[in-house]
Order: C-alpha cells, then sequence, then structure tokens
C-alpha cells in the first residue's frame, strides 16, 4: 500500500476516535469554545487531507460536517442531541469508507447525498427532523457507538472479541470492569459488516515518547554505571571482570546508540508527502509550483519532527493557496510563470531553522489593515501605531483569514493560529518577512530541546559548560606571548585573527563569575578563544580551559531560569555532573547590539572556509628545527595539549594515556626530546580505534594553500616542500609517522621512484577519509593522477560514465560492497576487466590472499605498507604493459 | 475543644469509629527543620529525601536557586529555602533536601534536617497570622498546632512562583 495513503489510514483511525469522544463530551458541555475548536479543526485536518490523496466521497462528506461544526463554532447553532448524532453518524460514513478504502485501497463507489443534504440543511439553520434516521445505520448501531465513544478499554476489548470469535462468548463471561456494550450483538454480527481493527495501525508501533524518553534516562543511568565500574578496574590490571564488563561497555554503547537513533529522524520525513499535496494544489488551483526542499537530512528529534509536521504541511499549503499568485497573474506582474517555494532547513547556533520561501504577492499590509478593522481587532488608532511587521504578525491570530472566499483548500482562519500554536509548544518561535509583489519568507526557529548535539565542554572560573560544536567555527589559545594576543580597545578586547578584528566576550563576566578587572591575563597565563559564528556576527566567547567534545542529550532547563537568554539547556556529562549548554545566539544578543540576521550566501563560504572543512587547508606547526611544517588538516583528528609529566615508557615508546586508551607518542626526529616540563602540544591522528599523537612544538596556524608539493623529499617522514604563506615548507609523511607509532605495519624501506613524466591514472576505492587523504598525496607524489571514489557503487558509476583507469586500488572492509564483491563485479564485465585490482587491507591472512586472486586481485598489500603499495603498482603496471 | 476531643471521652466503643474519622479528617506531611522551626510539604508531592549534596552552579540564577543536581539521570534545581523565606545563611553543603516534583519538574528543597512524616487532623489547621512575615505568608499556606510546637505548611506552586530571574544580561 501506498505509504501516504497507510499513514492518512492510521492518522485519521486515531483522529476519528478522538472525536467520537470529544463530541460526546460537546454534547454534556455545549459552551465549551476549546471543545469545538479542537473538534473543528480534526474535521478540517480530515477533509484537507482526504482532498489531497483525491478522496472526493470522502471529502464531500467531511465537509459538509464541518460547515455544520463551523456554525455551531460561530454560535449559530446550537448544540443538539440531533446536531451531534448527525455529526457522528457522518463520522460513521467516514469510518465506513476508511474500511473499504483500506481493503481495496480505492474509495467504494456510492453516493452520499442523503446524508450531505441533511448536513447542509442543518448548516443552513433549516429544521432537521428529531428522530434522524441514519442511512444505512440502524439506530441501535447508533446508540452503541456513542456508549463507546467514552471507553476506549471497551472498544478494544470488543474489538477483541471480534477478531477472536470461537472464544468471544466465553470472553464475555469473564467479569471485566466495564460493562461490555451489547454483547450478544456483537457474536450476531457477521464480522465483515463490521470490519475489526485497521490492520494498517498494527503494522507499526507507536510507541510514545514518553516511554523513550524513559528509556533514555535509563540508558544514561546505565553508561554513568558502566563509566564507574571501567574506573574501578582500570587500577586492577588482572581483574577477572575485565572481559565481562568490556562487553557490558559495548553493549551499553550499543544500546544508547540505539535508543538515540529512535529518537533521531531527518527532517525529510516530515516533508516526504509535500510534494505530492503541492502537485494536487497546482492542479486543483490551476498554478505551476516548483518545491524546492533543501537540508532535508537535518535531523530532528522525534517528538519536535512530530510537532512541527502538521505546521509544516499547512504553511506550505498556504504558500501555494494564498503565496503564490496564479499563471497569469504572475505573467502580468512580469515574474517567472513558475512560482517557487523553498524549504530550507539547517542548524544555526544550536537552533535548527526551517524557511519557507515563496516569490508570490507577499502579504498586503492595506488589506491586513482594512481586515483588522472591520473584524474590530484593534481600532485604527492602535493599527497607527503598529509596525509593518506587527501588522504582517497578525495571520497568526485565531479565527483570522486574509482570503478573500473560503475555498476548499483554505481560508477559514485555522491553521497560521495552529501552525503558531504547535510551534510555541516546543519552545520555537515563527517570523515572518514579507514584501507585497515580491513573496514572504516564513522562518521557523526551534531549540534543540530533547536532541543530542556534540557540544565542546570549556571552564570558565572553575564552572563548566559546554558549547553545541555546530556553533563553534575554531579554536584559539591567546597568551601575552603568542601571536595570538587579546588586545583592548577602551574595555572592549577584541582579537586578530586572519587580518579580521574579532570582538571578544569573556565567558566568566558575561555570566557574572568574576570581574572584568581579574580577567586581565597574567605572564604567562592563556586563555582559550572559541570563536562561534552566529548569523553572519562572529565573535570569540574567551574561556579558561578547554575539555573535549562528547556527545551530550540536551534537557530544557527549570522554568525558574527560562528566562536566562544564555543558556538553551543543561545536560549531565559522563562522569555523572550537571552543567549549562550556552546559547552562542542569547551570549550574542545579550553582548552585543548587531541584530543577528540571516546568514547570507557569502557568509556560509566564509564559515565554510574559516571551519576548514575544505580537504586543501593545511596545519602548520613547528617541531625540532625554525622552519615550519604542514600537515593536512583533514588528517589531524584533534589538537591536543597534554602534560609531559603524564608521558609513560614502555618498549622504547612514549605513550600517554588517552581516552581511556594507551597512545603512542612519535616524536620528528631521534634527536628530537619532549620538553622537560609543562604542557607539550600533540597533533593527534586517529583512524578508528587507532590513534597516535605527533609531538610538536607549537602549532602555528590553519592556512588555505592549493597542495602543490614541489619536490619529493630525499628525508623519510616528508612528503615534498610547498610555498605555504611565501615560506618554503615541509610537508609531512603522516603515514610514515603512522608506521612509527605501530612499528608492524611498516616493513621495508625500498626506494620506490617514479618518473613524474610517466602519470598513470589510478582509482582508489576507500571507504575511509583518512587513508583516501593520506594515500591520495603519497599517490600523487610518486605521479599518479588518483581519482577517488568512497565505495563500490561509486566506483561502478565511474565504469558506467566510461572512464577508464590504469590500475584499481580498493579497499577490502568496506560496508556496503566490500573489495571482493566489488573485484567479482569489475571482473565479471569486458569494460574494466583488463583493468589490474591491487587489494588493501589491514589484515593479510593466506586464506584472505587465495580468496584474493580467486576473485580477480592482482595483487594484496597491506594498508600502511606504502612502499610495498608503490613497488606493487609498478611491477603491475609494468606486466600490464608486456602482456598488452 | 472540639467535638471529636469530647467524643474520645464518651468511652472506648466510639475509638475505632474515631480514628477513621481522625484519618479521613487528617494530612500528612513530610516534616523538616530550618533554624529550629517545623516546616511541612505535603507527602504527595515529596519525591525523594536526600542527604547531603554536592551542588553544580548555575550562574546568573535568582539567588534562591542553589545549583542543580544529578537524581538518577534527572536533573534537580535545588532551591535554598533558608534564602526564599528570609533566613540566615547556611553551608549548603551540609543541607539536606527533600525532592518534590512540580509539573513534572524536580525541585530540591534544601533544609537543615528531615524530621518524621506526621498524620495532623485537619481541625488542628489554623491559618496564617495576618502579622506574619509577609515572605513567609506568601509561601505559607496555614498552620498546624502539634504539641508543643507549630507547622507551618509549605506551598511548592508558592515557593517556585516567586522566585525571578532578577537580572540575565
Amino acid at each position: 500500500m501506498d505509504d501516504l495513503l497507510s499513514e492518512f489510514l492510521t492518522e485519521t483511525s486515531e483522529n476519528l476516535g478522538t472525536l467520537d469522544l470529544e463530541l460526546v463530551k460537546l454534547e454534556q458541555d455545549p459552551n465549551a469554545p476549546d471543545l469545538i475548536d479542537n473538534i473543528f479543526r480534526l474535521v478540517h485536518t480530515i477533509k484537507g487531507t482526504c482532498g489531497f490523496l483525491g478522496l472526493p466521497r470522502l471529502e464531500a462528506v467531511a465537509h459538509s460536517a464541518e460547515n455544520v461544526l463551523g456554525k455551531v463554532r460561530d454560535h449559530e447553532l446550537v448544540v443538539t442531541p440531533v446536531a451531534v448524532s448527525l455529526i457522528l453518524g457522518s463520522l460513521d460514513r467516514i469510518k465506513e469508507l476508511l474500511a473499504a478504502l483500506e481493503a481495496t485501497e480505492a474509495e467504494p463507489e456510492g453516493d452520499d447525498g442523503d446524508l450531505i443534504a441533511q448536513l447542509d440543511a442543518m448548516a443552513l439553520g433549516a429544521d432537521v427532523p428529531g428522530n434522524v434516521k441514519l442511512p444505512e445505520e440502524p439506530e441501535e448501531k447508533a446508540v452503541e457507538r456513542q456508549l463507546k465513544a467514552g471507553e476506549a478499554t471497551e472498544e478494544e476489548l470488543e474489538r477483541a472479541f471480534r477478531e477472536t470469535e470461537i472464544e468471544a462468548t466465553e470472553a464475555v463471561t469473564i467479569p471485566s470492569p466495564a460493562p461490555v456494550a451489547a454483547p450478544p450483538k456483537i457474536e450476531t454480527e457477521p464480522p465483515a459488516e463490521k470490519p475489526a481493527e485497521s490492520s494498517v495501525a498494527s503494522q507499526s508501533i507507536r510507541v510514545s515518547v514518553d516511554v523513550l524518553e524513559n528509556l533514555m534516562t535509563m540508558v544514561s543511568e546505565l553508561v554513568l554505571t558502566r563509566n564507574q565500574l571501567m574506573q574501578m578496574v582500570r587500577g586492577h590490571a588482572d581483574s577477572e571482570f575485565k572481559v565481562p564488563l568490556q562487553r557490558l561497555s559495548h553493549v551499553t554503547t550499543e544500546l544508547q546508540e540505539g535508543v538515540m537513533k529512535t529518537r533521531m529522524q531527518p527532517i525529510g520525513n516530515a516533508w516526504a508527502k509535500l510534494p505530492r499535496i503541492v502537485r494536487d494544489l497546482s492542479l486543483e488551483l490551476k498554478k505551476k509550483i516548483d518545491l524546492q526542499m533543501l537540508g532535508a537530512d537535518t535531523e530532528l528529534d522525534r517528538q519536535v519532527l512530530e510537532l512541527i509536521k502538521d505546521p509544516l504541511t499547512h504553511m506550505v499549503r498556504n504558500s501555494a493557496d494564498h503565496g503564490l499568485e496564479t499563471l497569469e497573474e504572475r505573467i502580468a506582474a512580469g515574474k517567472m510563470g513558475t512560482g517557487k517555494i523553498v524549504l530550507n532547513a539547517y542548524h544555526e547556533g544550536g537552533h535548527i531553522i526551517i524557511k519557507i520561501r515563496d516569490d508570490g504577492r507577499g502579504i498586503n499590509v492595506e488589506k491586513l489593515r482594512a481586515k483588522m478593522l472591520s473584524s474590530g481587532v484593534a481600532s485604527e488608532a492602535e493599527i497607527g501605531e503598529m509596525t509593518e511587521q506587527q501588522i504582517q504578525m497578525q495571520i497568526f491570530a485565531a479565527g483570522f483569514s486574509t482570503a478573500d472566499k473560503v475555498t476548499a483548500v483554505s481560508g477559514r482562519g485555522v491553521g497560521m493560529d495552529v501552525v503558531r500554536t504547535n510551534i510555541e509548544k516546543i519552545g520555537g518561535t515563527i517570523e515572518l518577512e514579507s514584501q507585497w509583489g515580491k513573496g514572504s519568507t516564513f522562518t521557523i526557529k526551534i531549540p534543540l530541546t530533547l536532541a543530542i548535539v556534540s557540544a565542546l565542554i570549556v571552564e570558565s572560573c572553575g564552572d563548566r559548560f559546554a558549547i553545541p560544536q555546530l556553533s563553534v567555527v575554531e579554536l584559539v589559545r591567546a597568551s601575552k606571548e603568542s601571536e595570538h594576543r587579546i588586545e583592548m580597545i577602551k574595555d572592549t578586547p577584541v582579537l586578530r585573527l586572519r587580518n579580521r578584528l574579532l570582538p571578544l566576550v569573556y565567558l566568566g563576566e558575561c555570566l557574572k563569575l568574576a570581574d572584568a578587572s581579574k580577567l586581565e591575563l597574567t605572564e604567562g597565563a592563556e586563555v582559550f578563544v572559541v570563536v562561534s559564528q552566529v548569523g553572519s556576527y562572529a565573535f570569540g566567547i574567551v574561556v579558561d580551559r578547554v575539555f573535549d567534545t562528547e556527545e551530550i542529550v540536551v534537557k530544557p532547563v527549570t522554568p525558574l531560569l527560562r528566562e536566562i537568554p544564555m543558556f538553551s539547556g543543561n545536560t549531565i556529562l559522563g562522569d555523572g555532573s550537571v552543567i549549562m549548554i550556552l546559547d552562542p545566539n542569547g551570549i550574542a544578543a545579550t553582548t552585543s547590539d548587531t541584530k543577528v540576521g540571516e546568514r547570507t550566501d557569502g557568509d556560509d563560504e566564509r564559515a565554510h572556509a574559516v571551519a576548514g572543512s575544505d580537504t586543501t587547508t593545511m596545519l602548520i606547526f613547528r617541531a625540532g628545527s625554525d622552519e615550519p611544517k604542514a600537515v593536512p588538516l583533514s588528517l589531524v583528528a584533534r589538537l591536543e595539549e597534554i602534560d609531559v609529566d603524564t608521558v609513560e615508557h614502555a618498549n622504547g615508546q612514549n605513550l600517554v594515556q588517552y581516552r581511556g586508551k594507551l597512545m603512542p607518542l612519535v616524536k620528528m626526529d631521534d634527536s628530537y626530546t619532549l620538553r622537560e616540563s609543562g604542557r607539550q602540544p600533540i597533533l593527534v591522528f586517529a583512524d578508528g580505534d587507532r590513534s597516535m599523537g605527533l609531538v610538536v612544538d607549537e602549532i602555528i596556524d590553519i592556512v588555505e594553500p592549493c597542495l602543490d608539493i614541489e619536490l619529493m623529499a630525499n628525508q623519510p617522514g616528508y612528503l615534498g616542500s610547498a610555498v605555504i604563506e611565501g615560506k618554503a615548507t615541509n610537508v609531512i609523511d603522516v603515514g610514515h609517522y603512522l608506521s612509527d607509532a605501530f612499528s608492524d605495519w611498516f616493513t621495508s624501506h625500498d626506494e620506490a621512484a617514479f618518473g613524474e613524466d610517466d602519470a598513470r591514472s589510478l582509482l582508489l576505492v576507500d571507504d575511509s577519509p583518512f587513508f583516501r587523504n593520506m594515500l591520495t598525496p603519497l599517490l600523487e607524489v610518486a605521479g599518479y593522477k588518483v581519482t577517488i571514489a568512497t565505495n563500490g557503487d561509486e566506483a561502478l558509476a565511474l565504469r558506467e560514465a566510461g572512464v577508464s583507469f590504469d590500475c584499481i586500488v580498493s579497499d577490502i572492509e568496506m560496508p556496503g560492497m566490500n573489495g571482493f564483491e566489488l573485484a567479482e563485479q569489475l571482473k565479471s564485465d569486458s569494460r574494466w576487466q583488463a583493468t589490474p585490482i591491487v587489494a588493501l587491507s589491514s589484515h593479510v591472512n593466506p586464506k584472505d590472499l587465495e580468496r584474493g586472486r580467486n576473485v580477480g586481485f592482482s595483487d594484496y598489500v597491506g594498508k600502511f605498507d606504502r612502499d610495498a603499495l608503490l613497488l606493487t603498482l609498478t611491477q603491475t603496471l609494468a606486466e600490464k604493459v608486456e602482456v598488452a | 475543644m472540639s467535638a471529636q476531643n469530647s467524643n474520645r471521652k464518651n468511652g472506648p466503643s466510639l475509638q475505632a469509629a474515631d480514628d477513621q474519622l481522625n484519618r479521613a479528617l487528617s494530612e500528612e506531611f513530610v516534616t523538616a527543620v530550618i533554624d529550629g522551626q517545623l516546616f511541612g510539604v505535603p507527602v504527595l508531592s515529596v519525591q525523594d529525601v536526600l542527604g547531603p549534596q554536592s551542588l553544580a552552579n548555575i550562574p546568573l540564577a535568582p539567588p534562591e536557586v542553589a545549583g542543580s543536581l544529578n537524581l538518577r539521570g534527572r536533573i534537580v534545581t535545588a532551591i535554598d529555602l533558608r534564602k526564599r523565606l528570609g533566613m540566615e545563611h547556611a553551608d549548603r553543603e551540609k543541607s539536606m533536601s527533600i525532592v518534590v516534583d512540580h509539573h513534572g519538574e524536580l525541585y530540591s528543597l534544601l533544609i537543615d534536617e528531615v524530621g518524621e512524616v506526621l498524620q495532623v487532623p485537619v481541625q488542628d489547621y489554623e491559618r496564617n497570622p495576618p502579622t506574619l512575615d509577609p515572605r513567609w505568608r506568601d509561601v505559607s499556606q496555614g498552620i498546624y498546632r502539634l504539641d508543643g510546637r507549630l507547622l507551618v505548611i509549605l506551598q511548592v506552586q508558592r515557593l517556585l512562583d516567586i522566585i525571578k530571574v532578577a537580572a540575565a544580561a
């Protein structure tokens, strides 16, 4: 069954259940305004969805029912049992239609003219005879329905009876707390007449978020206990608990990931049905609409997602109906015939921003003013004082509609107020920017309440805080002596960063933990500047220390603290302590006058450049000698400073405990020594479980040259040298140091020089960015033209594109299609059949070698054996030439 | 003297009925002592009673908010009752606390010492004397006359309501 349809069935059955209940309540308390509003909205939703799914019968019934309810809402009709019965009758009809729909996936043939006529007559205020004879529905049945509506458990019981016909008689005799409504009747009824519980509904399990939340809490607790245990066992080297504990730890981590995963969903899930809706709308409204959706993979907490789903649908529908003009109007206004609706979702400063932009007619402020006057929302004087923005925000008021006429699509004034209520319910905000004639942009901002984020843990004045990693652009260390010095303009601290002045905010001062006067840096002391980006505004938050990054579960702060703009939530760290999560938006807003505006594309690019996501970005450092050295930043996992006292020696290696593991420290060359005392900066390289620290003297800068290595250095450990910022800089070969750290990864040291003029094309297939980044420069320096594929499918796609290579180097262990499967596929097709394939693997054993040769690998090389790789490649290519 | 006390003198036959009546007409409170004064919190709103805990500081928080702590994976906001009631400052690190649930949020009320759970007859209830310190009157639901001491009943809602973030900039 169509996903859309099954979702509609599940959702509508739920809504109908609620409606039954609410209607009965309404009958008892006809003056409750909340009730009628809720009922009206539910019916409106059902009608709306039916319309988009192309279910005319359902839509017609719901539309008429909604008309009656609308009159009730506007106090034009009084709630009478007759009216309620009639509405319930139409709900029953909807249920029948739904059941048929579920069985056949199509609306059954038939006519609802009688029911609709009654509803319409009631809507017009005509007297409906007291004893309504509900068509096709015996009177008693209707009564039974009403009884059921109040008693959900009873309804389930009945369903259970119906599904298990044989046991039904016995089941009835079991004393149940609630009287079962007319059990004999149920038994006599053939099951076909009354459809059993929707089978679609039972295909997926709906788990309440509370249950998940509870699970999450338990898992957090489990993680804490696990950490404690690990801490205890660490002290005893040969504890018998070690192995089981490791297993426990592993399972705990997986459990945690699993539970977290159940809560996160890409926003694209909420958008899935929009294209269909827009398509149908464009047909119905005779408009041409182009719907663009950007950032569909932005992950959102499930609960948040559920809550914004409907508002988003509403808003897109509104944009299509009210926002965009008709084809003729657009052409007359000199616009493209096709109207555009753009949805864009992204994370910013710890919030999720969703923008809905259309290039339609925008909001007519004059018309709104007139409407406000005529509907008595505000007096002329009040309107005179309002800004345009304030008037535009009026569209979010309840019962307010700018549409001239009520259409099936929208214009009843349900909608924007619901949208706003739903968004505010989850602590979000919605803003509107509109220009008459140009279009409107709605900006929804949702805090990441409940979401799980990666955060940087910092310390200021003895307290720790978390800063969402998303808003951290980079970290700069500043001291009196270093190149990065905090300078003052009157009392305003600034930092020179790559030829720009960066305004600074002292976290301690901003949180009133210390006086500004005490923050003056003493000689030798150093602080860290967390460079943050909020919209287009970049600023630095000065903190005393920077710890690790940690995955944190954001919990909302207690209502007592919600007014403090600096915090977006709080969390419990792995060690059990409670810390506050900083909101860079709030800090920026309270410490500057800068209007935190929309980010422009240019800013985007800059932010990216600064963040160093580009692979050619180089980290410049000094180690051993005075000349600067460089390494591709993308290879560096982390920059750390270790206390020299914590360095341990074993087996001729320097080791340091890092993230619960021993990490080898590697020096640039043997003559180089560690510092006597104090702290030593290191570059951490990591791949999977392994990591190594390269000892350096000083980290200088991050620059963006193009990787243009000029010579092959004749010194081991260097790839060559490049001119970076006007200086000759040696580019180090991380592979060399990796093999230094893990001596077993490195075997021979034969020269394997290649003529550079002899450029051969090579395809490198590897899922690990680390190895791709490491091998690419190595192979390029050796004279190969390297093309990269991150998995087997990409490699096959290149084949389909008609590209050919002299040789293929492929990893064995890859997710999805592994190296063996890839080789099989390649050898089974004539195009690349002759191309030699060299396998790369971290585990070389005879069995693998055998299998490799069988599927067609020309050779097999250990992953870190770069020289063997180069040698193998020359040999393989030479053989190929001979064969040719 | 109330009607029930005079009943009691009528003989043991009425004792059982009397007890039942007493239970129906009484309320249970977890009691706590701050600076010698006995306070009561309705027993149903109490989630936990804790010994001294280390609290995480919350910058910019109202002075009455002493910090936060981790109670089995949930974040609990600690309220310094001495501060809230305008009493002399005491060492927060040594305070015991009563954890209450308020609209799904947990708050720990810092007190000097936790007392027993008392069942007090409704008839011993007394409104706040109008001369009571306004800070106490704000948060007290009323007073119970006990043997030799007075029990001040705290309203959790009011305790939290009045606390405002003073200046957040």
